[in-house]
């Protein structure tokens, strides 16, 4: 066999092989945080309080503060970046303020999540005074989802046919009016998937909300805006590094890190799911 | 009416999206103002190049020397593990798996990119450093190595996907041409796709880096504590951003260590700034070519 | 007494350096059927989404004359583009329907409005339909996708919506030359129909199409008004040397 061929041979094997260990390495991964995760689920787990300092009882603390974290931080960002992305498409003037805007979205973007935990304990917590509590951590959060929202919105609104708003303006409709009757309901399928997504990235979050909004220990559910919460991510990483007791902390958290990964997972899932469906019924 | 209708919507939109910008320059004043103030007391060429960081110590000293060679030894453990990972599978996802393995492979990639870092950083504490302590009777599986190991696989999905993009978008007759010349499908791929595919692959490793020396968790949790250089892959090291993290907690507001934390960011901040600066030009000359 | 529905008057328009229109002065005459010829690039169609200042969209667009449309300038810095786009209609080349019903296609630019009660919508989407020939084939299923209709079917839909604000002109931009021969003749037919209600303004690159249907004829080329007359007239005395070359197929 010539030395061309079988360098061909090789270097195919070989490309195969980076996605095999890769694949490999998934495997692993998802067996063993099946595996030691599953042992320790049950009802209990989901939905009593934890016992007997964080050794034993549930994790249903965690699942409320996750939830309404992620939920504040929605409902934050993305009015907030739809209507950014909506100028960005539709409006766009001046042309430096564009500029400008594409920086600040791509430094968002790319600023490491424990800067926004800073920023967050600086601003939120210190400068104005919220401590540590939902508030400050959803405000943070929704900050970092905000690049993501108004990117995925801008990319749903420019996937609409230049068309439809040619004939919408042409009928005399104005500006407003074509976005709200006739963009935004065509890109809305897109916009909802991109949220989705977010919602899962946002939940699995601990940097920004170490000093903002979580706590390792509370004695009872958030009462208010102005509570510290007990979050997911924020339990596994707590119970792994300052747990006293790994002997039955540690089992504890993979099982809350499989509920997280579970979570996560079907949250992605279902987004992707729904974009191919929306792919195929699509009727342009 | 109709006008005041539009007036408000535009208006409110044209909010939103001076919002955004603060909420950038807010970033930017917050950890600038807050991390600034240190430099009075310590001198830049200290804080960045002597190896002694003190921060809780008498008399205390900041020299961030290790802390920075913690995040690029790590970052490049990283790279190191990722590039081959990432860049080969997409090679073959894009140049030579079939249609039905692209169709599994992809929504998989695009998965594993969702998982939470801290239950990476809980697989590499719990499963992955006991494991290599035992194998290679180290004294401590949390070091460099092991935190290499995670982060690298955490961040193939960026580099792989990003890569595979780059490559599927380069057009069918480069490939048609090379072939047609008589050369194998590896030939192809790395002498006739490759180079011309070059700024995009560029590109996702550039991502992938600002990624990696961003991380905390995984770092946090798994290249152990110590905070001085590390002497081999298999020490433990304390990146930038894990000194952050484990120290904030214990400083109090306004004072020096405090401050020096805020002044790590705004070195994370810079690096990761100027990254994405190289990244989008990189990309500005592919839209060119 | 001929009546001139919309005018224009020393109408130049630029697109950035690019001067596009020069010097055209076009009368339109009411209840008759204008057709706008020409080679591609005449500015045919710019000429036409002049008329309900669609080129408004268009970045570095300059124009200087004036269009009038019945009394008012619609160039006019006071003038309101909404409404001067709802009494000009606009039917586009390739048919563009909304992802939406058939019925709210239709009333989409009543609904705009926001004026109209549903019972008033309902019977003005049912004329508009009648008047674009296709109410017989979609009455039963007003409320289905209009997205499932043929091309023809589409193309007489984007007529009926534009008809239903009762324009006063209706701009028709190749109408049909993205459909078949059939629905190709059977909206022909509906523009001599139509005419007795709207004013009917057509671009077409098919110069038997124009000699077919139209009252009057515009002949432009390379951003002038070459040639403006009576159909007939134009098509069998020419009195432009360029008008005669493009007719008889010359160049074009």
């Amino acid at each position: 066999m010539n030395k061309r061929k079988l360098s061909n041979i090789l270097g195919t094997s070989l490309m195969g092989s980076m996605l095999l260990i890769t694949a490999i390495f998934l495997l692993i991964f998802l067996i063993r945080m099946f595996s030691k995760g599953f042992a320790v689920l049950s009802p209990e787990f989901f939905f009593s309080m934890p016992r007997n300092a964080m050794t034993e009882g549930g994790i249903w603390p965690a699942l409320v503060g996750t939830f309404l974290l992620t939920t504040l931080a929605m409902l934050v960002s993305l009015p907030l970046g739809i209507f950014t992305a909506i100028w960005l498409t539709n409006y766009a003037r001046p042309r430096w303020l564009v500029r400008i805007l594409r920086i600040a979205i791509n430094t968002l973007a790319g600023t490491p999540s424990i800067i926004f935990g800073l920023f967050g304990m600086a601003i939120f917590v210190n400068l104005m005074g919220f401590d540590v509590s939902l508030i400050s951590g959803g405000l943070t959060l929704a900050i970092l989802a905000l690049p993501v929202i108004i990117n995925n919105t801008e990319e749903a609104l420019r996937a609409v046919p230049v068309e439809f708003r040619d004939a919408s303006l042409a009928l005399g409709a104005t500006p407003r009016q074509t976005i709200m009757r006739v963009l935004m309901p065509a890109a809305l399928p897109n916009v909802l998937t991109g949220a989705i997504i977010s919602v899962g990235r946002v939940a699995g979050e601990t940097a920004p909300i170490m000093f903002t909004a979580a706590t390792f220990y509370s004695r009872r559910l958030p009462q208010g805006p102005g509570d510290e919460v007990m979050a997911l991510p924020y339990h596994i990483y707590a119970l792994m590094t300052e747990g006293t007791h790994p002997g039955s902390q540690v089992p504890i958290a993979y099982g809350t890190a499989l509920v997280l990964l579970l979570l996560v997972l079907l949250i992605s899932g279902a987004a992707i799911i729904i974009r191919s469906s929306i792919r195929r019924k699509r009727q342009w | 009416m109709k006008s005041f209708k539009e007036k408000t919507f535009r208006s409110l939109t044209y909010l939103a999206a001076l919002l955004t910008i603060a909420c950038m320059l807010g970033i930017i004043a917050g950890i600038f103002g807050e991390g600034m103030p240190l430099f009075r007391s310590v001198g830049i060429r200290e804080f960045l190049f002597t190896n002694s960081w003190y921060p809780t110590h008498t008399p205390r000293e900041f020299g961030a020397l290790a802390l920075i060679v913690g995040s690029l030894v790590v970052t490049l453990g990283a790279l190191i593990i990722a590039i081959p990972l990432g860049l080969g599978s997409a090679i073959f996802i894009s140049e030579i798996a079939g249609n039905r393995l692209r169709e599994i492979a992809k929504p998989v990639i695009e998965l594993l990119a969702g998982i939470p870092s801290v239950v990476y950083g809980l697989f590499g504490m719990a499963f992955l450093a006991p494991l290599l302590r035992e194998w290679l009777g180290l004294e401590t599986g949390l070091n460099v190595f092991t935190a290499s190991v995670i982060l690298g696989v955490m961040i193939v999905p960026i580099i792989c996907s990003m890569s595979e993009d780059a490559l599927s978008g380069i057009p069918r007759n480069i490939r048609e041409a090379s072939f047609a010349l008589g050369a194998t499908r590896i030939e192809t791929i790395f002498k006739a796709v490759i180079p011309a595919a070059k700024s995009g692959i560029i590109g996702s490793v550039l991502m992938g880096f600002g990624r990696a020396i961003g991380e905390t968790m995984v770092v946090l949790m798994v290249a152990g504590g110590a905070a001085s250089i590390p002497e081999s892959i298999f020490a433990p090291a304390r990146p930038m951003t894990s000194t952050i993290a484990a120290e904030m907690g214990e400083t109090v507001m306004g004072d020096l260590h405090y401050r020096s934390l805020f002044a790590l960011a705004i070195l994370l901040f810079l690096i990761t700034f100027v990254s994405n600066l190289v990244t989008e030009l990189v990309f500005l000359k592919k839209r060119d070519a | 007494m001929v009546n001139i529905q919309i005018q224009t008057s020393e109408l130049n328009l630029w697109f950035g350096k690019n001067h596009v229109l020069r010097d055209v002065n076009l009368p339109v005459h009411s209840n008759q059927v204008t057709a706008m010829i020409g080679p591609s690039g005449c500015g045919k169609s710019t000429l036409l989404r002049c008329f309900n200042r669609m080129n408004d969209l268009i970045p570095e667009t300059r124009i200087t004359g004036k269009i009038t449309l019945g009394e008012e300038d619609i160039y006019a810095p006071r003038a309101d583009v909404t409404t001067i786009r709802s009494r000009v209609g606009m039917v586009f080349q390739k048919p563009n329907p909304f992802p939406k019903s058939i019925f709210n296609n239709v009333a989409y630019g009543l609904m705009i409005q926001g004026k109209f009660p549903r019972h008033e919508l309902r019977d003005r989407v049912e004329e508009s339909l009648r008047a674009a020939w296709l109410w017989d084939e979609v009455k039963d299923r007003l409320n289905s996708s209009a997205m499932c209709l043929s091309g023809g079917q589409q193309q007489r839909l984007c007529i009926a919506r534009a008809l239903a604000n009762r324009p006063k002109v209706l701009l028709l931009d190749e109408p049909t030359s993205a459909l078949d021969p059939q629905s190709t003749a059977k909206i022909e037919e509906l523009c001599l129909e139509l005419k007795k209600s709207v004013t009917i303004l057509i671009v077409t690159h098919n110069v038997a199409q124009a000699g077919r249907i139209s009252d009057h004829t515009a002949f432009m080329y390379l951003g002038e008004l070459v040639e403006f007359d009576r159909t007939e007239k134009m098509f069998t005395v020419p009195a432009d040397k360029r008008t005669e070359a493009y007719l008889t197929g010359v160049f074009g």
